[in-house]
């Protein structure tokens, strides 16, 4: 496929390596922000082609991950009533509750449909007028367009039958809780190119700023990450702290317009809580009033609930990039992708997923199995 | 979630909110929405989420990862005592 292909080039991506290897000179420590970048990393490899002083952390930027355990509960609450259709991205059916998840809902007999857009959620509420159709809208900034133009959507054709469960979450002041952190170790950010590709990045520049911290856009494939750490290692030994935009075949400055204008108009920004986090303020978006009408918290009655997460699950910390999946006492044993614990062992683009299935059977060094094979 | 793939926008239908495309994925064809990228058109590559449009892939910025690369190629030719002797 064209602009996939060729940033996977493995020859390009060694010369990358190199040219980082040359740049280098002191131990950096950078953050990818995005669960998808987090991916493509454990996959590649890219990790491994780096020195052994520049050390990538995980970042947040897992909406699966960092949707409240009380949140899915709703979920899992408005899914069970019988006269409900509930729709949601296929990521969110395996991520636990407090009791069972959202397959377990659609096995008892809920009506828990896996949608690929929110505009189909908006076409079974036309299609369905004797049901309510509520969508789970989760996500970071590059999927509120996509969430806030059902919600248009339905009102210009006058559903009263369509509703969303909003968990949206932006990028900005979950970086800002990391660098504000008296543990924090991060120096570097790789931001999450697909948000930028919405917002642009002017919202960066006063965090590169007040943190000292290069951060530069980057993109997904194997090519934009490693030309986005080396950007970032570049910086850092020449001692600058600036926004730089290594995926500028999809972002611009300014990010999207039309995009940002229609979420200003369907959503405002609320404190929201993270999973495993706590509360960050104004950290979230929240319907706007004009569309409160649309709000399935209300509409369903459940908003004044709330849930204990399971002490085991250091998700918090992992999502903070304090600690790696494979430091958690549960990985693998008692919290793996059939029996999780925590939604980043389930998410296509958790952390603790992305290690359970690329670096698993990785887990102990050459040395060991040669002591292991003489015992 | 963030999950974004490039496409080639094979034909238009449609105004303003109601603005689609067929887009092509490497063959696979599926509807998208414009109404976000409403200065899109046929031959463009768009950036596709959830069934939307959200950016036009820029031809001439996607060469410049390539560009540095031969750059950087070429510098370390200069540097003494690498490349050809």
């Amino acid at each position: 496929m064209k602009y996939v292909e060729e940033y996977r080039d493995p020859v390009a991506a060694q010369q990358f390596a190199e040219a980082i290897a040359r740049t280098v000179a002191r131990p950096w420590t950078l953050m990818e922000i995005c669960g998808g970048q987090t991916h493509s990393i454990v996959k590649y490899g890219i990790d491994e082609l780096l020195p052994k002083s520049v050390t990538l952390v995980h970042g947040p930027g897992c909406p699966v991950c960092v949707t409240p355990l009380e949140l899915i509960d709703k979920a899992l609450q408005i899914a069970a009533r019988p006269n409900v259709i509930f729709c949601s991205f296929g990521d969110m059916l395996r991520v636990p509750g407090s009791s069972g998840d959202l397959f377990s809902v659609k096995a008892a007999g809920g009506d828990v449909r896996i949608v690929y857009s929110p505009s189909d959620a908006v076409r079974f509420a036309q299609q369905n007028p004797d049901k309510q159709v509520v969508f789970f809208a989760v996500g970071f900034e590059t999927t509120a367009p996509a969430n806030a133009m059902s919600v248009y959507q339905a009102r210009q054709l006058r559903l009263t039958n369509y509703s969303i469960l909003v968990s949206h979450v932006l990028v900005p002041p979950a970086m800002e809780v990391i660098l504000g952190s008296p543990d924090n170790h991060v120096q570097g950010f790789l931001a999450a190119g697909h948000v930028c590709a919405v917002m642009g990045f002017d919202e960066y520049k006063p965090i590169a700023q007040k943190y000292k911290v290069p951060i530069v856009v980057t993109g997904f494939e194997p090519l934009d990450l490693l030309q986005g750490i080396f950007m970032c290692i570049a910086q850092l030994e020449e001692g600058r702290c600036e926004v730089e935009n290594q995926y500028a075949r999809v972002v611009r400055p300014e990010g999207n317009r039309s995009a940002q204008d229609l979420v200003a108009r369907v959503f405002r920004v609320v404190h929201r809580k993270w999973r495993g986090i706590g509360e960050i303020p104004h950290s979230g978006l929240g319907l706007a009033p004009e569309f409160a009408a649309f709000d399935a918290e209300t509409r369903f009655g459940v908003s004044g609930y709330t849930a204990q997460e399971d002490p085991e699950c250091i998700s918090g910390l992992v999502m903070q990039g304090a600690k790696r999946p494979e430091e958690c006492t549960a990985y693998g044993s008692r919290c793996t992708p059939d029996h999780p614990l925590g939604a980043p062992m389930v998410s296509s683009e958790g952390a603790c997923a992305a290690y359970y299935r690329y670096r698993r059977l990785r887990t102990y060094d050459v040395a060991e199995i040669g002591s292991l094979a003489r015992d | 979630m963030c999950l974004a793939v490039p496409g080639k926008i094979l034909s238009t239908s449609g105004e303003d909110f109601a603005r689609m495309a067929k887009v092509s994925f490497g063959g696979i064809i599926k509807d998208v929405s414009l109404v976000y990228v409403p200065e899109a058109g046929e031959g463009n590559y768009v950036l596709v989420h959830v069934g939307y449009a959200i950016s036009i892939v820029d031809e001439v910025e996607a060469v410049r990862t390539f560009e540095i690369l031969e750059k950087m190629g070429e510098l370390e030719e200069l540097k003494p005592g690498t490349g050809a002797p």
